[in-house]
């Protein structure tokens, strides 16, 4: 018996910010849960069960919140899991929903991910301590800049390709409201001119950090067949993981990711995603991730990924648009992040992306990725349900 | 069964099953050098290699392990290189399992490697269970896992449903029969010991201590290929309840009942269970809600109170109930798992041999 068809009719975020300190973690939670109900036109009544992930739990200190936060996202009687697969989480726990509703377990599943990230200090919280690593990295970025500079090395990138990256996302966020990020007044010298963090990032070329929640309402085909407004149906989507460190792994191109990529198309039946993916949102926590993946995922060929970058392809009205949304450099509650790449993918393709809409946007991928660019997850969502 | 009532789309079976032997520190060993032995020994009994699995699940928690993504390092005893299809869940283990189990339904994998551990030696854990808990209204109390524990016990004697000797008596049962488990960290007799929060006493608490766990499954012929007498997953299903104890009847545990259901553990009787009841009396509200009478053989190893490897205890119930059908010691087993503070989340299992 072939999979049940999947898709995605409600989705609800919140508004992102440095900080929500007028509502509490189930609060936050539930805020973007009513919102894909409301989306799909559903009640808590409609849910059969609920997946809910987020990033390591000691950025809000509560120890397998799912228990906590059995009651505020309507679960109480139903079943409910937590999957944490780092910063991929948010994908990961899309797919995780989205497998119970093809392997026929239920018909309809609630799916949230976030991160309240105002609670501490994430970039102490990845710092991680004495005995377990030394003291020599501070934060997500002084582990990705060394890998970044083997990618600029080794395509011959300009080092200006970071910061139009950032340019490009900053302005793309100002057409989003839910983004934490709307700097009005962004200009690409005042990018360029940011202080440099971890070179060659500069400040203006990192991700923030967010408190926000995103999620969705997946079903069956019945289910799709009541949604009042139009699904997303995903067409592929695949895990792949492999060890954070060991001789020949390419972090420039990890080759999980690419294997990632590879399943998803081919349950997809992509052949050129260049050709057949109408827009992409990838997971670009620090500037120069966009070219690295735009090679990683197949977009461009090995080294000249930044070209798409560089000649505007990537704009929002490119030939193949990146992250519309304005993506994780404009909004980064961790756990969520994932997510909101899978969520807008959707979006896209419901046609309901408001005025970061790709026009004609019929397939669009969702990716992310998570530990030491070793978790990957990633969607490919269509206008139209799966013909095989 | 599925939401529509009609059989799974392939019968999934667990293959093997392997553990650690539960002990009180295991200072010497990193999580990894812990987990190591366990997932070679699944891997020996099925004649598989890593490379041969199709989905790999593991369960694990970052305040066990005292870092943030600690499950990162797992991955190194896994040996994900080729790039493996990999997930994990910040629970117990025997949720992995079920992650992994919804995977094979699908048809994208054939076999899945499940695995959990968990050390409890390196801090207090009856203080950082209670991290678990509503941060704003009662995570503050720090109110620990024993005392929510000895609340609901107390509750079960005040409803006339047990009493003190009777938990001795559960507590003396269980390790007894953990004599005859050389994984277990509690074997034989254990005095009932002194208040350790009234009114439960050392006796009816389980061993603090580190383990791990791992099981194969497999589905359809495959599981057949691999194993003499694959113990079948007739259903799996796992219900949560209202956080806030206040609001629950502490005696009872709708959810594990509810789960039981659909899993269907009520349509012809088991002749074993194996609960992950870590305090006595909870076996008591288990025993209540899951419909297990006195013919069926309840905790054979000796559950949670002979050995309690958080995180990995309810995988091990499965991987018990499902190597005694492996044995032929049982036809028809429940497994139950659960987590967070009395008996909040349940998960029940029902596993069967092929007809002698």
């Amino acid at each position: 018996m072939s999979k049940e068809p999947v898709a995605v009719t409600g989705i609800g975020q919140t508004r992102h910010v440095a900080a929500r300190r007028d509502v509490s973690i189930a609060g936050l939670v539930r805020e973007a849960a009513r919102r894909a109900l409301d989306d799909a036109e559903l009640t808590w009544s409609d849910i059969d069960a609920v997946v809910i992930g987020k990033a390591p739990d000691f950025f809000e200190g509560v120890m397998m919140p799912e228990l906590y936060l059995a009651d505020a996202l309507g679960a109480v009687g139903k079943p409910m899991l937590r999957v944490h697969t780092a910063g991929s989480v948010g994908g990961s726990t899309a797919l995780v929903a989205a497998n119970l509703v093809a392997a026929r377990v239920h018909g309809t599943v609630l799916t949230l991910a976030y991160e309240k990230q105002s609670e501490s200090n994430a970039m102490w919280g990845l710092s991680l301590p004495i005995p377990f690593q030394q003291p020599l990295l501070a934060g997500a970025g002084g582990f990705f800049a060394p890998h970044v500079r083997a990618y600029v090395r080794r395509s011959g990138a300009p080092d200006t390709i970071g910061s139009l990256v950032a340019y490009k996302d900053r302005r793309n966020a100002l057409k989003n409201p839910y983004a934490h990020l709307h700097e009005h007044d962004i200009t690409l010298e005042k990018v360029q001119s940011s202080p440099m963090l971890w070179d060659p990032i500069r400040y203006s070329e990192t991700c923030p950090s967010s408190d926000g929640a995103c999620a969705m309402v997946l079903t069956d085909r019945a289910g799709a067949a009541r949604s009042p407004r139009p699904p997303a149906w995903l067409l592929g989507g695949a895990m792949r993981s492999e060890p954070t460190l060991f001789a020949g792994k390419d972090f420039v191109s990890p080759q999980a990711g690419k294997d990632c990529a590879a399943d998803v198309y081919r349950q997809a039946g992509i052949a050129d995603p260049r050709r057949d993916i109408d827009a992409v949102e990838m997971y670009v926590p620090f500037s120069w991730y966009e070219p690295m993946w735009l090679e990683n995922l197949g977009f461009a060929e090995e080294g000249e990924g930044w070209k798409l970058t560089e000649s505007g392809v990537t704009e929002l009205d490119g030939d193949l648009p990146v992250n519309m949304s304005g993506g994780v450099l404009s909004t980064n509650p961790i756990g969520a992040s994932g997510m909101i790449r899978f969520a807008e993918a959707a979006l896209q393709v419901r046609g309901q992306a408001g005025e970061h809409q790709v026009e004609g946007a019929r397939r669009v991928l969702g990716h992310a990725y998570g530990g030491g660019s070793q978790f990957f997850s990633m969607w490919l969502v269509g206008d139209r349900p799966p013909t095989s | 069964m599925t939401r529509d009532g009609t059989p799974w789309a392939r019968e999934i079976a667990v293959v093997a099953f392997a553990q650690t032997g539960h002990r009180r520190t295991s200072d010497e060993l990193s999580e990894v050098e812990m987990l190591m032995p366990v997932l070679h020994d699944v891997l020996a009994q099925t004649g598989l290699r890593t490379a041969d699995i199709g989905f790999t699940c593991s369960g694990s928690s970052d305040y066990l392990a005292g870092r943030a993504f600690s499950f990162t390092l797992a991955l190194d005893g896994v040996g994900a290189w080729p790039p493996i299809s990999e997930s994990h869940v910040e629970m117990d283990g025997a949720w992995a399992l079920y992650e992994a189990w919804t995977k094979l339904l699908t048809g994208d994998a054939d076999t899945a490697l499940v695995y959990a551990y968990g050390k409890s030696s390196p801090g207090s854990v009856r203080d950082v269970l209670t991290r678990q808990l509503d941060p704003y209204y009662l995570a503050p109390l720090w109110p620990d896992s024993v005392a929510l524990a000895a609340l609901q016990a107390q509750a079960l004697i005040d409803a006339g449903e047990t009493d003190e000797s009777a938990l001795a008596g559960i507590a003396a049962r269980n390790r007894e029969a953990a004599a005859a488990n050389p994984h277990a960290q509690l074997r034989g007799p254990v005095p009932p010991g002194d208040y350790l929060v009234r009114p439960l006493r050392t006796g009816d608490c389980p061993p603090i201590g580190d383990g791990a766990a791992a099981v194969i499954l497999a589905a359809g012929e495959r599981a057949r290929e691999l194993c003499a007498r694959p113990a079948w997953i007739r259903g799996v299903d796992h219900r949560i309840e209202a956080h806030a104890p206040g609001v629950r009847d502490l005696t009872d545990a709708p959810s594990a009942r509810l789960a039981a259901e659909r899993a269907g553990a009520f349509e012809r009787p088991v002749d074993t269970a194996e609960l992950h009841a870590p305090f006595t009396a909870q076996e008591v509200i288990l025993r209540k809600a899951l419909r297990l009478d006195a013919g069926v053989t309840v905790n054979p190893s000796g559950g949670a109170l002979a050995a309690n490897p958080v995180m990995a205890t309810g995988l091990i119930r499965i991987g018990e109930a499902a190597a005694r059908i492996h044995r032929g010691d049982s036809d028809r087993a429940l497994a139950h798992a659960t987590s967070g503070p009395c008996l909040q989340q349940n998960l029940v299992a029902v596993l069967e041999g092929d007809p002698r």
